[in-house]
């Protein structure tokens, strides 16, 4: 008989063939696939070596970092000493600089409530979702605009910069949330008339440019109400803004509530409850979590969209900067202004829809 | 035993809890609320007119503008009409949304394939431009188009130039114009025959692959058709088009047509914008095809164009065209940016000029709105049907 030799520990794995490891395998696989690939990689990489050495040069190696006036920039690359000099009237705007810590209050608070609401490990997030619906919006009213509690009113047409956006971003979508919820189950209700007038409202905001919304605003808006009523030009922005909003925010909560299973609010029926009970205690706490992707969307387009409000004289991050481009001494600065701007609202948007995407994924793993 | 005692007789149920009498209470509660709401805004504008000495209606529409219109496509002078101003700017803000979705399309699509191109380079750089592109307002990037490239160009006489033809400078692109003598018109008779025959024989050739299974490249004929004839035409009828080549005359170029910088900003702006959104549609099209249809197909010994042609495309189309219609829409409204730059659109020519001179607000602001609620609700609905088309046909 022959003897059978049984081997009970494994054998270590062979190294992978050198052909197939390593970085040169790598480049072989994912830049030289084929001829037509190798060429595109070496086109590829001789735009990007022919178009980032100018931009590299212009905006680290040549440009100027130090000073406060327009004699610092001499050297012939970006002249980032604009920015630095004007810095605060960007993040401020015309805010007077000695009350400028009710801001800084205000955005640190905010920072706090997102920070809350976004961080999974925190816990509270029902009393998280109503401090920041409710009462932030109303702290950072008075702590922005003043008058009362001993701080000194600041008007409105003194706002201006990254705080100005941000105000209306916000108070934009904040606003916009509950009305959006309304239109929502209006648009899905069986009542025709409610039904009609949900649809015609809805389509008639999404149908319309913002500019018009805007405009409207702005040239009709005074006289829809009693001569007597005097609106402020940052109140009738935001609620020109509010209502445009309210329609794309209704849609996405109408995603929401067709993602919960009809099982749900039949069961709910079968249990006696009511219309308000069926829909406030069982579909939109289920709905909700559905929509806070679509939400996060419509708050980056909104967010984005903010900039439109300097066509009728308000004063945001992008109008301001765009003002100080005209200012005798900082002449020629454009793209530094330009660049400036969009960094920070790149920064701000390209965050949320990274967040917003990890929420997606999050959410789509149940099934 | 007990008899089972009949239920108590039922009394009549009080109307406010019948749903079906609530609801119709609660619906006209609504309508009274929403005509008392309407009410309350007529009276009052009707007062603010009244104060302000404003009439309304629309006969300011056959007043003389007296502005002039740097762009107009059809005819126009100080002297026209304002109603005249409002379909200059209607026809210059389809003019630029008509570019835009073009070059947006081209673009999206390029890109949203780049992103899924094997090439790890190539894959990265389209997603490098989605990312960068469609985080950044789109008024930012059409002042950047516009005042620190278009506007830091040179002047008409150190213009930058392409083969003597074409010119770019800061007061635009002038481009040759294409005159027409007589005869071109058997050209664009044979253009038009051309197309008629390539769908009567794509259309037969369908019939005939049902019929018996061989089929004609009939996509490759109907090219060559489309192409060919009226080329042929062409050359035969004496070559009857000149170009108007642009010529530099003191300060400014004469003859050839002059693209606008902000119709160029504006349009660049745009399609990148828009592309950027697009490409991202594109990719999440494709990505929604299961590997398991190119699977299927390659085991059916299609060939890789026919896969794409037949089994992926099809099927991607479906996922891209909802929210491509939704782009589309975005686009045109978008448009009315043009009025940051001064590029005459309906808005910047209409709702600005127009409404600053005559006062008509609400007559001025709404005749905006519908344009776009119609464009919107024309595009919509063109999609549709397209859409319908391409829908799979369940069975």
């Amino acid at each position: 008989m022959d003897k059978l030799t049984v081997n009970t520990t494994p054998v270590d794995a062979r190294p992978a063939p050198k052909r197939s490891v390593g970085p040169v395998a790598w480049l072989r696989s994912n830049l030289f696939q084929g001829p037509i690939n190798s060429v595109l990689s070496l086109l590829a990489i001789w735009a990007l070596i022919a178009g980032l050495t100018p931009v590299i040069q212009w905006a680290i190696i040549d440009a100027d970092w130090i000073g406060t006036s327009r004699e610092a920039c001499g050297s012939g690359g970006a002249c980032w000493v604009f920015i630095s000099a004007r810095f605060e009237q960007f993040i401020y705007g015309f805010y007077p600089s000695e009350l400028r810590w009710r801001v800084n209050v205000t955005f640190v608070l905010f920072a706090v409530m997102i920070a809350w609401l976004a961080l999974p490990r925190l816990p509270a997030k029902k009393l998280a979702a109503v401090m920041t619906l409710v009462v932030f919006p109303i702290v950072a009213f008075y702590l922005l605009h003043g008058g009362s509690f001993g701080m000194p009113a600041v008007p409105t047409h003194r706002w201006g910069g990254l705080m100005l956006t941000l105000v209306l971003a916000v108070v934009g979508i904040v606003a916009a949330l509950p009305i959006g919820v309304v239109l929502a189950l209006g648009r899905q209700s069986k009542m025709p008339i409610v039904k009609s007038i949900s649809v015609v409202f809805i389509e008639f905001w999404r149908g319309v440019p913002l500019i018009t919304v805007l405009f409207m605003a702005s040239v009709m808006l005074p006289l829809f109400v009693p001569t007597e009523v005097d609106m402020d030009k940052l109140v009738r922005a935001l609620i020109g803004i509010t209502f445009f909003q309210s329609a794309y925010m209704a849609e996405v909560v109408r995603g929401g509530l067709q993602a919960i299973p009809k099982g749900q609010e039949e069961a709910a029926a079968a249990l006696g409850m009511g219309y308000w009970k069926r829909m406030g205690l069982i579909v939109l706490p289920q709905a909700l979590k559905m929509m806070i992707p679509g939400i996060v969307n419509t708050f980056i387009a909104l967010f984005k969209d903010t900039s439109l409000v300097l066509i009728i004289g308000l004063f945001d991050l992008l109008a301001i900067v765009q003002a100080a481009l005209s200012d005798s001494d900082w002449l020629g600065f454009s793209i530094e202004g330009y660049v400036f701007v969009a960094l920070v609202f790149w920064v701000f948007c390209f965050s949320m829809s990274r967040y917003s995407q990890h929420l997606e994924r999050k959410l789509h793993t149940g099934h | 035993m007990t008899t089972p005692s009949s239920p108590p007789p039922r009394g009549k149920t009080p109307f406010w809890r019948d749903p079906a009498k609530r609801a119709l209470m609660f619906q006209a509660l609504m309508l009274a609320a929403l005509f008392a709401a309407i009410g309350f805004i007529v009276s009052n504008t009707l007062d603010n007119l009244d104060a302000r000495g404003i009439t309304t209606g629309f006969g300011f529409l056959d007043d003389t503008a007296g502005f002039g219109i740097v762009q107009s496509l059809i005819d126009y002078s100080p002297q026209s009409t304002y109603g005249r101003t409002f379909l200059v700017g209607l026809m210059n803000t389809l003019l630029v949304s008509a570019l835009g979705v073009l070059a947006a399309t081209v673009i999206g699509f390029l890109m949203g394939i780049a992103r899924l191109s094997p090439n790890w380079l190539i894959a990265r750089l389209a997603g490098a431009y989605v990312e960068i592109f469609r985080n950044i307002p789109l008024l930012l990037q059409i002042f950047f188009w516009y005042f620190a490239v278009l506007r830091t160009l040179p002047s008409p006489r150190q213009s930058m130039s392409l083969g003597e033809a074409v010119f770019l400078n800061i007061r635009g692109l002038v481009v040759p114009a294409p005159v027409s003598e007589s005869g071109l018109v058997w050209t664009l008779v044979a253009l038009v025959v051309a197309v008629i025959a390539a769908i009567v024989l794509v259309r037969w050739n369908r019939r005939r692959q049902e019929a018996t299974g061989d089929r004609l490249p009939a996509g490759w004929i109907s090219a060559g058709m489309i192409v060919g004839m009226p080329l042929l035409v062409f050359v035969a009828s004496g070559m009857p088009l000149t170009w108007d080549i642009p010529k530099l005359g003191g300060f400014n170029f004469s003859g050839g047509i002059t693209v606008l910088p902000e119709l160029l900003a504006l349009w660049l702006a745009l399609s990148i914008y828009t592309g950027s959104f697009i490409a991202e549609i594109v990719r999440s099209g494709i990505q929604a095809v299961s590997s398991g249809q190119t699977e299927a197909a390659r085991a059916l010994s299609l060939s890789g164009g026919m896969t794409l042609r037949l089994v992926v495309i099809p099927q991607a189309m479906r996922v891209i065209i909802p929210p491509l219609t939704s782009q589309y829409l975005n686009l045109i409204k978008n448009s009315s940016l043009a009025t940051a730059i001064g590029y005459p659109d309906l808005v910047s020519v209409f709702a600005g000029t127009t409404l600053n001179q005559t006062g008509q607000a609400i007559e001025v602001i709404m005749m905006t709105m519908a344009v776009y609620l119609i464009l919107s609700l024309l595009v919509s609905m063109f999609m549709n049907w397209f859409n319908a088309r391409m829908a799979l046909v369940e069975r």
